[in-house]
């Protein structure tokens, strides 16, 4: 449901309407809110560096360490972990660029094909947003229970030797590739939507007036006027699927080849209580997250969006 | 011909789209009525058994859960909405040192991985060696809910027509009696959105939670620990009550303000 958050980052065309003044008001509103992320996050987040350096305790019990200043932890998670954190990049890229692929043209309807119906429009979106009302785990279940090797698909696949009878769909890189795209799909549909709902279909018009082919006005017209709402749709799949640990979970859609960092992550916190090793896998995956959407933000030239 | 292939390509493809996307909330919502013994995967028959008895399966155990994640939801959005909206104020009616620093603040709990949220507040109530219950759970929820209510609500108050408080003052309003009477009464529609955003998003939280719950159960928590075994049809049943009063809710916003929207292009 993230896509709130971008969805109303364009800044609204009325002029500042307000003279901003300064006044102790602003410090008591903003003042609870404040300290409690710089309690509840920030801290946290230092909490977690500090923990990535920690060494184990001298004679101690599992799940016992010492802060200290440990940097060989990050070389240990980096050589067991590898592939895990190539998986983790890999995957969600490849559901993003998929998502992208399957949400545009049904945000293109919506956005600007419905606009002449607006009953159609509301239903769709209503439609869109359906997947967040039902829990996300009993979703990604119910496409395990489809994918089953006793599955009508699967049957049939086999049946039509689509698929190897030995073969099986879930617990493969493509089963999790999959449920990562599907649920992100209404994350990368809303943003896409509310740019293209403002597209003002005379520039498209103008491009076919000036002989453009509708692939170049698509391309030239269509594409970079809807770039903000890509950049933020893009950004809302990528840094989730990136994290995600439920597509990927063997009692979910995944198997023992396709875990991702967050598998391990939750792994060795919660179960091996190797914590400084969660908290340095986590800490890897953050700042590459950040170069990562800082570097694409940049490039597209959307810094106002954040 | 070419011509109306062309015209009917979009419709299809996205009536399509959307039909991909409901296909796991359809078979949820079927496996609800499924008779099933312990697992939930093979169909043996339909049955409103589920429906009338949620709360007899494993004595209660998905009841309890549910419910822990209703008080949760609650908790965490009240606090996130009340936090959340006095900074949204303050963001778009005060000018203050360190603007670009709180947006920074605001923006990055939404551009953090939730594993990588959760793991940290683990971490820190490791270190400050805060056993994990309800309360860790609601605290991590009302920090993640805070920035999206935060978003959702400066939205409205950027839309906000000054004249309207400006005529409370002429009239003589106090500072309390303008915000009670004329902002608040304004603002409620982006308030209630943002409220609604809040619960659902802890209301489906897992990741986070996961890491600081715990032995307390809530519903997503439970689905994950029963999937290794099977999921009980209960829990669809849960679920299915939960997307239809949901939905409900989302139809009659919908309608009420497209209807509220023709009063006022009548009036004008």
């Amino acid at each position: 449901m993230a896509f709130a958050a971008f969805s109303s980052t364009t800044p609204s065309s009325t002029t500042d309407p307000i003279v901003r003044r300064r006044s102790p008001v602003a410090l008591f509103l903003l003042l609870p809110g404040i300290l409690y992320l710089v309690l509840f996050f920030l801290t946290p987040l230092v909490s977690l560096l500090l923990t990535s350096f920690q060494a184990p305790r001298e004679f101690g019990d599992i799940g016992q360490f010492d802060y200290a200043f440990r940097w060989q932890n990050y070389v240990e998670v980096v050589t067991t972990y590898w592939p895990h954190i190539v998986r983790s990049f890999s995957y969600a890229l490849t559901a993003t660029f998929f998502a992208l692929l399957i949400s545009y043209p049904l945000a293109y309807f919506i956005g600007v094909k419905a606009r002449k119906w607006p009953l159609l429009q509301s239903l769709m979106l209503v439609l869109v947003i359906a997947p967040f009302f039902i829990s996300f785990l009993l979703r990604t279940l119910a496409w395990k229970q489809l994918f089953s090797d006793e599955s009508f698909v699967v049957q049939s696949l086999k049946a039509l030797s689509l698929l190897g009878p030995e073969a099986h769909v879930t617990g493969t890189a493509f089963s999790v590739i999959f449920g990562l795209t599907y649920n992100f799909i209404p994350f990368m549909t809303l943003p896409l939507y509310t740019t293209l709902e403002r597209l003002d279909v005379r520039y498209l018009e103008a491009g076919s007036d000036l002989y453009a082919s509708p692939f170049h006005v698509f391309r030239k017209v269509t594409i970079p006027l809807s770039m903000p709402g890509i950049v933020a749709g893009t950004l809302l799949t990528f840094i989730p699927a990136a994290g995600d640990y439920i597509n990927a979970s063997r009692d979910f859609l995944g198997g023992t080849g396709t875990q991702m960092m967050g598998n391990v992550i939750e792994a060795n916190f919660l179960v091996l209580q190797n914590f400084p090793a969660a908290a340095a896998l986590s800490i890897i995956l953050m700042t590459v997250i950040l170069v990562i959407v800082s570097i694409y933000v940049k490039r597209s030239g959307t810094e106002e969006l954040l | 011909m070419r011509l109306s292939l062309g015209k009917w390509l979009l419709p299809v493809y996205s009536g399509l789209a959307l039909l991909f996307l409901m296909i796991p909330i359809g078979y949820t919502f079927l496996y609800s009525f499924n008779d099933s013994q312990k697992s939930n995967i093979t169909w043996q028959g339909f049955t409103l058994d589920k429906w009338f008895n949620v709360c007899n399966v494993q004595n209660g155990a998905v009841c309890q859960a549910f419910g822990n994640s209703l008080f949760i939801g609650a908790v965490a959005t009240v606090l996130a909405t009340t936090l959340g909206t006095m900074i949204a104020i303050a963001i778009v009616r005060y000018r203050f040192k360190f603007r670009s620093q709180t947006s920074l603040l605001l923006f990055l709990p939404m551009a953090t991985p939730e594993v990588v949220l959760g793991a940290g507040l683990a971490a820190q109530f490791l270190s400050v060696g805060v056993p994990k219950d309800m309360l860790t759970i609601i605290l991590a929820h009302t920090m993640f809910c805070i920035s999206f209510v935060v978003v959702t609500v400066k939205a409205r108050v950027a839309s906000l027509d000054p004249a309207l408080e400006e005529a409370g003052r002429d009239l003589y309003g106090s500072a309390a009696q303008v915000f009670a009477r004329i902002t608040f009464p304004l603002l409620l529609p982006g308030i209630l959105a943002a409220a609604l955003l809040s619960f659902a998003l802890s209301f489906d939280d897992f990741i986070i939670t996961n890491f600081n719950s715990g032995a307390v159960s809530t519903f997503p928590k439970y689905i994950y620990i029963s999937a290794a075994r099977g999921i009980p049809a209960e829990a669809n049943v849960l679920a299915s009550a939960v997307f239809i009063i949901a939905i409900i809710v989302v139809v009659t916003v919908q309608v009420s303000g497209a209807a509220k929207a023709r009063r006022l292009a009548k009036l004008s």
